[in-house]
């Protein structure tokens, strides 16, 4: 089971650093979106703080929409994913493993880079870990979730819109809790409650979304 | 042998479901139209003026059934897009694109009055408290299943993709509704609820109820006139829309 999960992550992964401009334009994307709300609401530092975990939060989940498409749209065009499915793994399975991937290309990069863009913010030093904690623990769940909305619309006509209509409500819970536990650290109250239930999330949405994104990808292979 | 069971087969093929649902519109409407004249009176002529919020208060005729309507229709589209994956019937996933409009479309009412009666009593249109806000959320899960079936050529990849859609969202509806909750509180209590007693006049608690059940049956009558339509254009190629509409081609 996890040599099959491994061998998803690996070609996945490999298929990634081949394209390393992909990468890097969604990690702009979520550099740049960041950068320009100080811009728009101006530079004082109290305000700045007060919107860093929202403004960083939403900028993950618009960067984390951008490459989820590519996340089946490639193997789809090339017959790849019939193969995957026709293998005799479950789907749900291999779903995983292109997850994990997915999880690997586009999120880590984010809460790597959180840090250095929450300086700019102005966030104290434990804001800044506790917003580094609770993307990295927030972002596997929008990999997660994200998959079912790209394998719903999977070689549709706008589909990169049509994936954020369905995606982003359903991202809403991780948002609130990503972002209220930095909130809750600047305020004093501490962040475990809100990280606690952000693992639940996470969990819970890596663990059942693999099943209706495996039916959907059935669905979009008839 | 007592008795012979009811055929509920019988009536899962579009063909024998059309006429029925033809033959139940007009009683549906009918009753649409006596609970909702009932409603309206009883909310508006004979219920007596809320004693803090005046005559404003009256939209709650409209506003209540709009948000219970609007949760209900998501719960029923959920179960016949269930009912559609699991049984592969063509009639299910008809239903479940039938009543996504009447859903989104109490959804965005219960919103628009509830702004209109937000005003005059909070002074503001909006707040982001709890309720109005996963109200907001509920819109949005009701376009998305729409734009999803739009965007899709094939009726039967529609069906099971709106399924799947409507059903990831039927589990996350608690989920956000709850995160949303957390979030944030303002909103008064409810003050219709089935464990304690109703904190209303029982006349404007029955203006409501009769509103409650004149959007009901509307649902009912518009969500099978939608059904009907779909029904043909889907099925336009068979023997007996041909023969219903009298083409002879």
């Amino acid at each position: 089971m996890l040599s099959v999960i491994g061998a998803v992550v690996g070609r996945d992964l490999r298929l990634a650093l081949r394209r390393q401009a992909d990468i890097a334009a969604a990690v702009f994307f979520f550099i740049i979106v960041v950068s320009l709300f100080p811009l728009g609401v101006g530079p004082e530092p109290d305000q700045l703080r007060r919107l860093a975990p929202g403004v960083l939060w939403v900028a993950a989940l618009l960067a984390t929409m951008l490459s989820l498409p590519r996340l089946f749209a490639d193997d789809h065009r090339d017959g790849t994913l019939e193969q995957l499915a026709l293998a005799p793994h479950p789907l749900g399975l291999i779903v995983i493993g292109k997850v994990v991937a997915h999880w690997l290309v586009a999120g880590l990069p984010l809460v790597l880079l959180a840090p250095v863009l929450g300086i700019q913010f102005d966030l104290a030093h434990d804001a800044l870990v506790v917003l580094t904690l609770s993307l990295l623990i927030g972002t596997p769940a929008l990999s997660g979730i994200g998959a079912i909305g790209a394998a719903l619309t999977l070689g549709l006509r706008g589909g990169g819109v049509l994936l954020s209509l369905l995606v982003l409500p359903l991202y809403i819970p991780v948002l609130i809790f990503g972002a209220g536990a930095v909130d809750a650290t600047v305020s004093g109250l501490g962040p475990q409650a809100h990280l606690s239930l952000l693992g639940a999330l996470t969990l819970g949405g890596v663990f059942f979304a693999p099943w209706p994104t495996a039916a959907a990808l059935r669905v979009a292979l008839e | 042998m007592s008795k012979q069971s009811i055929n509920w087969y019988k009536y899962a093929s579009p063909q024998t479901f059309y006429p029925l649902a033809g033959k139940m519109i007009p009683w549906f409407w009918l009753l649409a139209a006596i609970f909702g004249i009932a409603g309206l009176t009883t909310g508006f002529l004979l219920a007596p003026m809320d004693e803090q919020q005046g005559e404003g208060y009256r939209i709650i005729f409209l506003h209540v059934p709009a948000s219970w309507m609007s949760m209900f229709i998501y719960l029923v589209m959920a179960f016949w897009a269930a009912l559609g994956l699991a049984f592969n019937t063509r009639l299910s996933g008809m239903m479940a694109s039938a009543l996504a409009p009447t859903g989104a479309l109490f959804a965005f009412l219960s919103l628009w009055t509830g702004a209109l009666w937000g005003k005059p009593m909070w002074g503001t249109w909006w707040v982001w408290d709890a309720r109005l806000t996963s109200e907001l959320i509920l819109l949005f899960l009701y376009i998305g299943f729409i734009a999803l079936q739009a965007a899709i050529d094939d009726p039967r990849r529609a069906d099971k993709a709106g399924a799947i859609l409507a059903l990831v969202g039927v589990v996350n509806i608690p989920i956000i509704y709850f995160s949303v909750k957390w979030w944030n509180t303002l909103h008064q209590g409810a003050s219709v609820s089935l464990t304690r007693a109703p904190s209303m006049a029982a006349m404007m608690l029955w203006g409501m109820l009769l509103c409650a059940l004149a959007c009901w049956m509307y649902s009912i009558a518009v969500a099978l006139m939608r059904v009907r339509t779909i029904m043909l254009e889907r099925e336009r190629h068979t023997e007996w829309v041909r023969a219903l509409l009298g083409d002879t081609e």
